[in-house]
């Protein structure tokens, strides 16, 4: 079945990519098809229709000043070669479909023929093409941003299609970056999408970035964002940084105006705002803390938004930096902060930054190791593990060591996941005490405060049958079986406390496959 | 000598720091007015108070760290990043709004 299923992917990105061919070649013909029609035009389309009262003759009837005052704007905005004797032939700055896509925000003195032809100009980057990248893109996109690079080292996974909007069903296995091009490709196939189907590292940030006007950071870990923001101050780009998580979410735009480092009128860049990086066990994934589709959809769109104003504000309109935070479940949602302006000291915008363009290009930057990583959690020795073979036995009533038969209830089985994806899925007989608890519980119960101990202690030390301890993946069971110890539920070491190896992913290939997997 | 004289203020978490705190975002708080030596309550001594009479998770390293908050959590004085305000020396008004606000690193 996996083979046919993958030859079908397989299939299906071939045809896509054929597609993708055809509607660039449509583009194209289309393009080449108006060049012609406008080339072909009479010579003196100004004759009017006189049947027509509202139709204007700019020949009659028209001060001279005015007309050639108007007559300039226009020349400037089309720098068309065909100049000769079509002087009377009023070109139009955009093409005719443009009018007609763009109408809506064309007519807003917020965008007009300026603000359109800047985006039409403009080359925007966004770095990560997921649940910020995919609605940033689709709105850039739509607005008709004339070249769009996507940045992504990833494939579409079914459990990204909740807020991964560009994405489909039909296309997971297939990389982000192609995925999103597919999608965008059928919404304007007029704008240039520049694909990058590998992660953004030191060595590539430069040659990728250089060709840009604004950058989107819409990926989803503190070395990447150090990074970005690093080579965006290098480069003097105006980088537009979102972040989501659960339910809330963050937007900053930095490095505006993107003045030269040591020139303290430019806006903070990330490292002024965020000097050091978070302490790693701190920093939390959409995968574990789980988030909320349009939570970080609201987040993208944001960024669109601001990378619209940013590429078609007047000249040095800029606004103070700020930084906006969203809760989706408070009131009021939104909450704009006063930030800081840029570091004096700061090791990238400076004076005395210390991050130049040879140290970055270099590979000598070492990002990840600048923000650390949580170590694989090994916390126990071989004798307080089992693997979910003995577990399934011992819960079938075998004892896998001995071999002897017993009751089935013979222990008790902790699941430390929180309380929500317990309720999704568990064991049979198993009981919840969520990890967020043990963590909060203080490590010795015979402390001076003389309080009650808690429920799930006091419950557990009610019985003296053996407890094995399951999660998710494996890691929280074992700092909990360490903590249990510490509490001295183990008796003294009479009593059996374990984790289970590989948790309940291992549980769910081993030994139950319609175990759900999220 | 009043050594009961509190400031009445507004305590904000967000962006997860909630978690430590008994999962309870806003907190009305009376804080002493003076510190441990007597001077008057800025930012530090509140983030010191914060850490040993509120806070009952024991992970205060996801707090504070070289005492002072630790990396990646802004501080808002009344809607602004501390380092506008003086950052931990500022001195406590009645009233104010305090915020601590860890940065999100998901997309
Ligand atoms: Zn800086």
């Amino acid at each position: 079945m996996t083979t046919v299923i993958n030859s079908l992917r397989q299939q299906i990105a071939i045809c896509e990519a054929s597609l993708r061919e055809l509607r660039q070649q449509l583009a194209d013909a289309e393009h080449i098809q108006r060049q012609q029609e406008k080339a072909s035009r009479p010579k003196n389309p100004l004759v009017t229709d006189p049947t027509d009262p509202f139709d204007h003759d700019m020949n009659f009837g028209i001060p001279d000043d005015f007309r050639s005052e108007i007559f300039a704007v226009l020349e400037q905005e089309v720098k068309s070669p065909v100049q000769d004797d079509s002087a009377h032939y009023i070109r139009w700055p955009l093409e005719r479909y443009e009018y007609k896509r763009y109408g809506r925000q064309l007519i807003m003195p917020e965008i007009g023929i300026q603000g359109q032809l800047r985006l039409r100009n403009a080359r925007v980057l966004i770095v990560g093409v997921g649940g910020l990248g995919c609605p940033a893109a689709a709105y850039l996109v739509g607005a008709g941003v004339g070249t769009i690079g996507l940045v992504d080292g990833d494939v579409v996974e079914e459990s990204n299609l909740h807020r991964q909007i560009l994405h489909s069903t039909a296309r997971v296995g297939m990389t982000k970056v192609e995925s999103a091009i597919v999608a965008l490709n059928s919404l304007n196939p007029n704008v240039n999408l520049v694909p990058y189907t590998s992660r953004i590292t030191p060595e590539t940030a430069t040659s990728t970035f250089k060709d840009y006007d604004l950058v989107l950071d819409c990926t989803d870990n503190p070395a990447s964002r150090y990074l970005i923001s690093d080579t965006c101050v290098l480069l003097g780009k105006t980088l537009v940084s979102a972040s989501a998580l659960r339910i809330d979410g963050q937007l900053m735009v930095l490095n505006n105006p993107p003045l030269p480092p040591g020139d303290t009128n430019g806006g903070p860049c990330y490292r002024c705002v965020f000097p050091k990086p978070p302490p790693p066990e701190s920093v939390v994934s959409c995968g574990d803390g789980g988030i909320l589709g349009p939570v970080v959809g609201v987040m993208g769109v944001l960024q669109a938004l601001e990378a619209i104003k940013t590429l078609t504000q007047k000249p040095l309109a800029f606004e103070p930096p700020s930084l906006l935070i969203f809760s989706a479940y408070s009131n009021p949602m939104f909450r704009s902060i006063r930030l800081r302006s840029r570091k004096v000291k700061c090791t990238a915008c400076s004076m005395h930054a210390t991050i130049t363009p040879e140290a970055l290009d270099s590979g000598s930057l070492d990002y990840v190791q600048f923000c650390g990583s949580v170590s694989p959690i090994d916390a126990l020795t071989p004798q307080e593990r089992i693997s979910v073979e003995s577990y399934a036995k011992l819960r079938s009533g075998v004892n896998p060591f001995t071999g002897t038969v017993s009751n089935k209830d013979n222990h008790i089985l902790v699941d430390v996941r929180e309380k929500t994806p317990f309720e999704l899925c568990s064991i049979d007989g198993s009981i919840n005490v969520p990890f967020s608890v043990v963590e909060a519980t203080p490590s010795s119960s015979n402390n001076d405060m003389d309080v009650d101990e808690e429920d799930w202690i006091a419950q557990l030390r009610r019985s003296e049958k053996p407890i094995f301890v399951v999660c998710r993946q494996g890691n929280d069971s074992q700092i909990t079986v360490k903590k249990m110890k510490q509490l001295g539920l183990d008796a003294g070491g009479k009593r059996y406390i374990g984790d289970i190896r590989g948790g309940l992913e291992s549980w769910r290939k081993s030994i139950d496959n319609d175990f759900p997997e999220y | 000598m009043s050594n009961d004289e509190t400031i009445p203020i507004t305590i904000e978490f967000s962006g997860g720091l909630e978690i430590l705190f008994s999962n309870q975002k806003k907190y009305s708080l009376a804080l002493p007015a003076k510190d441990e030596s007597g001077e008057p309550a800025n930012v530090a001594f509140l983030v010191r108070h914060l850490c040993d009479k509120v806070m009952k998770d024991p992970r205060k390293e996801l707090f504070v760290l070289d005492d002072t908050v630790r990396p990646g959590i802004l501080v808002l004085i009344n809607e602004a990043d501390w380092e506008l305000e003086g950052e931990d020396k500022y001195e406590v008004q009645k009233g104010d709004h305090i915020m601590f606000v860890s940065t999100l690193h998901g997309g």
